[in-house]
Order: structure tokens, then sequence, then C-alpha cells
């Protein structure tokens, strides 16, 4: 089984991006199931959202505590979060930056600005841009599923052609 | 196998109520339920669903709605959660007396205050002599196929009681499983409510009952419970048939063999096979009965020789935990160790399940998260 936290803000996509992962890679054949943590959340306010692969059903619904990997989609909730928590020895990080943030050694660390990706590719709805489309791709090549996966779970929810795009740059622009 | 849908608990139920075509749906919102009845309204608004939607100010009257659209004989569903089925209480008293075959989703939230939206199964055992069937499920595949079962269970002219369909709020409610989004075809059969309203054959409803008939109309409730055993057999065998996928009365997952077995309803008893796989690792020999049915109440628990360890997450005070005390006063013999968990969506996991087991003190009553000293 593989465990993923996400960490946004209200109102960033975190909760579709977590419901597009699992689709993708039951698209894949695999099982999964994507959940939110919820709590008194509002706008803004720090989220985390949940998502289980596995080859067999996800029978667990309590919390991630030791996941294998964290995508921080905001890196601003840093501030406030320890996002590292429990992320397991060797553990996988993907963050959302233009900066070479450093992390502490022993995980493996990739990045992609995917606002600035969003803000070229002109999705944005009101007045902040859509990072949950973008990240599908980044995760794409990050091997949690195949593109094609990738692309069909955003179809299946966004049909505008900007979503698949920005994926596509982020695909593209990864940096491992 | 037709192509897997990601969807929350909310969105099957929905989807499952869609496909059964109930003439009216009347509901009132209230979280972490929502989601079900927001669905509703959009596929009653899309067109995709031909039904009358009535927004109503209260869940007293939403089930009062339910009841009065019933009594024409035409399929009825709402939904509803927590304080939103306590306001209902009067009324599922009357649509259980009045024989009214209304399926409705209950997505199980703790009970204030102080104010709780999380899961606890205290909103629905609160509701257990209503004369409702009461079904527990554990995944957004089960919510879908249960809820479809309910309304042929519901309205089988042996039971003619409703069906309450329980899943923990926000664990299931919310989460997001691939499910199959089978067409039912003609496995719910047209409803024939034997005591319709019709307008050339004028009838009483309401009536006073005096002391000499009132507990004939009771034994007559009791009865179809019973009947309705025979009935759920029935249609968690037809559903297999059709469909592929097998329900029991109780979900037994490793139990033949088993020394001890973890009791509990909903997403705990589906994560608690986790814990069971884990123990087995350990060479102690664990299981899990996850009961789905409590209304009515299964008879035919497997449970010689074995210790049972019961998770409520529910408790009634001055008592204990409901689905502990229900069991050992159904099965004396039983060897109990009552567990209390997962109060006001206190986070259980399957390795807290497997201590419980390992820890297990027969006959004791142990809440999780309270020191041993207070217990």
């Amino acid at each position: 089984m593989y465990e993923i936290r996400i960490h946004s803000r209200g109102g960033q996509g975190g909760v579709t991006a977590a419901r597009m992962m699992a689709s993708a890679a039951v698209k894949d054949g695999k099982f999964a199931t994507a959940c939110p943590f919820y709590g008194a959340e509002r706008r803004g306010a720090p989220i985390v959202s949940f998502v289980r692969i596995d080859d067999k059903p996800v029978r667990i619904y309590s919390q991630i505590k030791k996941p294998d990997m964290i995508i921080v989609l905001d890196p601003t909730v840093m501030d406030t979060v320890d996002v590292l928590d429990g992320l397991k020895e060797g553990g996988k990080i993907f963050i959302n930056t233009h900066d070479d943030i450093s992390f502490p050694p022993g995980f493996k660390v990739s990045r992609v600005d995917l606002t600035g990706i969003a803000l070229r590719e002109d999705l944005i709805v009101s007045g902040s841009p859509i990072l949950n489309t973008p990240v599908i791709g980044a995760l794409a090549r990050l091997g949690l599923f195949t593109r094609e996966s990738g692309v069909k779970a955003i179809t299946e929810t966004f049909t505008d052609p900007r979503n698949t795009n920005a994926a596509r740059a982020a695909y593209d622009e990864v940096i491992i | 196998m037709s192509e897997l849908i990601m969807a929350t608990g909310n969105k099957a139920v929905a989807a499952a109520a869609k496909m059964a075509k109930p003439v009216v749906v009347a509901a009132y919102p209230i979280t972490p339920q929502t989601e079900i009845i927001e669905t509703i309204a959009d596929y009653v608004a899309s067109g995709e669903m031909d039904a009358r939607y009535i927004p109503v100010e209260s869940e007293h009257s939403a089930m009062t709605a339910c009841i009065g659209a019933s009594i024409t004989g035409v399929r009825v569903f709402t939904a509803t959660s927590s304080h939103g089925l306590l306001y209902m209480h009067e009324m599922l008293h009357w649509a259980a007396g009045a024989r009214l075959p209304i399926v409705m989703g209950q997505v199980n939230r703790t009970l204030a205050p102080g104010w709780n939206i999380w899961a606890e199964h205290s909103d629905a055992l609160s509701q257990r002599d209503t004369g409702w069937l009461q079904v527990y499920v554990s995944t957004v595949q089960e919510a879908y196929d249960t809820t479809l079962m309910a309304f042929r269970i519901a309205e089988d002219n042996r039971v003619l009681l409703p069906v309450m369909i329980n899943m923990d709020g926000f664990l299931l409610s919310h989460i997001m499983q691939p499910y199959e989004m089978t067409e039912p075809g003609d496995f719910i059969p047209p409803l024939n409510l034997p005591q319709k309203i019709d307008v050339n054959d004028p009838k009483g409803y309401g009536a006073m009952s005096p002391s000499n008939v009132h507990y004939q109309f009771r034994f007559d409730m009791e009865k179809a419970m019973r009947a309705s055993r025979t009935v759920i057999n029935e249609t968690e065998a037809e559903f297999a048939k059709r469909f592929g996928r097998v329900y029991k009365p109780i979900d037994e997952y490793l139990t033949e063999d088993a020394d001890v077995v973890i009791v509990a309803l909903g997403t705990l008893g589906k994560e608690a096979e986790v814990a069971a796989d884990l123990l087995r690792k350990e060479g102690i020999k664990a299981g899990v009965m996850r009961i789905r049915w409590l209304r009515p109440f299964p008879l035919d628990m497997n449970i010689k020789g074995k210790d049972l360890v019961v998770i409520d997450r529910d408790y009634s005070f001055g008592f204990g935990g409901v689905v502990a005390g229900e069991i050992q006063a159904k099965y004396p013999d039983a060897k109990i160790a009552r567990i209390i968990a997962g109060i006001g969506g206190q986070e259980v996991t399957y390795e807290d399940m497997a201590e419980f087991v390992r820890n297990r003190k027969m006959g004791t009553e142990f809440w999780f998260g309270i020191p041993q000293e207070e217990q």
C-alpha cells in the first residue's frame, strides 16, 4: 500500500486533486481511496487530504500517520504545519515551488512551479490559480499513475483544455 | 463489469436512490448528509430523475411529507443524520407504525453538546426501537448496493416497514472509492402498497386504536420484523445471483477457526479485518463479525467458544455499549470484552483494534483513551 498526504489550503482543490489521483490509479487497474480530513476548515485554512493506492481493495479508514509521500500544494502552509510529520525514511516530497527549498536529508524531493504554470496557462478561477489539475501531470511524471490515466482522470472532471495543457506542462517541467 | 466510478458514499446512496426511481423525495440538509440530497436535487432539476423533490423546513416535516406521500402508494426516499434523525423521532415511529416502506439514507454523526460533526452510532442506535430496519454499511459499493436492496426489502409485502441505511459520517459519507453503478433492471419490483389511499374505496387513516386492538398492530409489526429476516436473506441471495456481489446479515472475516472475534458496525468493522490479519501474523487466531443488519437483530451468530471483542461507537449511559449489551442479551453465554471507541469521531486504527484484542479482559468494559485507573 502506498500512502500519500496532501497539504493545501481550503479552496485550492486539494480534495479534488486527491480524487483525481485515486481515479487515475484505479484506471491503471489499482485500488485506491481518497479522503479529506474534515475539520473546522474554511477557505484559506491549512487542510490535509489522503490518498491510498494498493493492489487490493483498501480497507483502512483511519488517517495516514506514516505517509510514503507528501504533496505540498501551497508551500506557505509550512509556516504553521509540520508537513514532514511521520514521513517515512526515504519518503518522497513533492512541492509546488519555483525555489529550491531545502529539506532535511533522507527524502526524495521533486518540485515544479504549479502556480506559475497555472498563471501562464490562464488557469484561474475567482482570481486564484488552479493547482489541482497541473499537479496530476507532475505526479504522472513521478510514476504514481500513467500519463494516460492522469489525463482521463482530469478530463472526466474538467473539460476545459487549459487543465490538460497545464498538466502536460507540469509533466514536462518537474525537477526531480 | 461496467466502468468503476470514483465517488463518495453520499454520491453512491444518491445514485442508488435515483436508480430506484422514487416518486417523492422530501428532505432537509444536515452535515454530513447534505451531499446526498444536493445530488438528488440536481438529478431532479436536470430531469435525470423524474421525482417530486420537496424541500421542507425541518426533518420532522421531511418525515411527515414522506409519510403523506408514501401512504398514496408511491416509492419515497429521504436522508438525514444525527440531530436531524432525532428531530424526526416522533415521525419515525409513525412511519413504521403505519407500515410505510420509506427508505432513508442515514449518515451516522455524533450528538451534541459539544458540537461535533464526526462519526458515531448513537444517533441511529437511539432510534432502534422505532420499528425501522437498520443496516450498517462499510464501503461505497456496499452503500450503493444496500440502498438498492433496501427498497426491495422494505416494499416486500411480508415486511412493509421502513429501512434506514447507516453509513459513518465523513469516514464513508465523504471518502471516495471506486464503485460500479449497477443498473438494477427489474431487481426492485413495482411497489404494491396494500393499504394505499384509494379514492374509490375510502378508508380512515390514523384513527383511534383502543387498547383492545393496539397490541395486535404492534405484534403485526414484530411479525413483519421476524419475516424480514427471510426477506433480507432472499434479497441478498438474489442480489448475489444477479450482480455477483455477496452480502450477508453479518459479514464474517476469518471467523471459522477464530479464537477471538472483533464485532463492530460500519467502517470500524471493515478496518478490523486488517487488525485480524495483523494478529494472525502474531499467531493469534482472530476474525471479524461486522454486523450489517442490527434490526432485525441477528439470531444466528456463530460465537460458541470464541472470545468476542465488541467495539461500540455509542453508549447507553448507566448501562454500557448498546451492541455489546444486545449481543449479551440474545446470547447469554457469550464471552465479551466491551470496548467503547470512536466516540465523537475519535480516531481508531486497526493497530488500536489489534491492541484491544491483545489486552482483552473478558467481562469488562474499556473506554479507549481513558486511563486505566479511571475505567
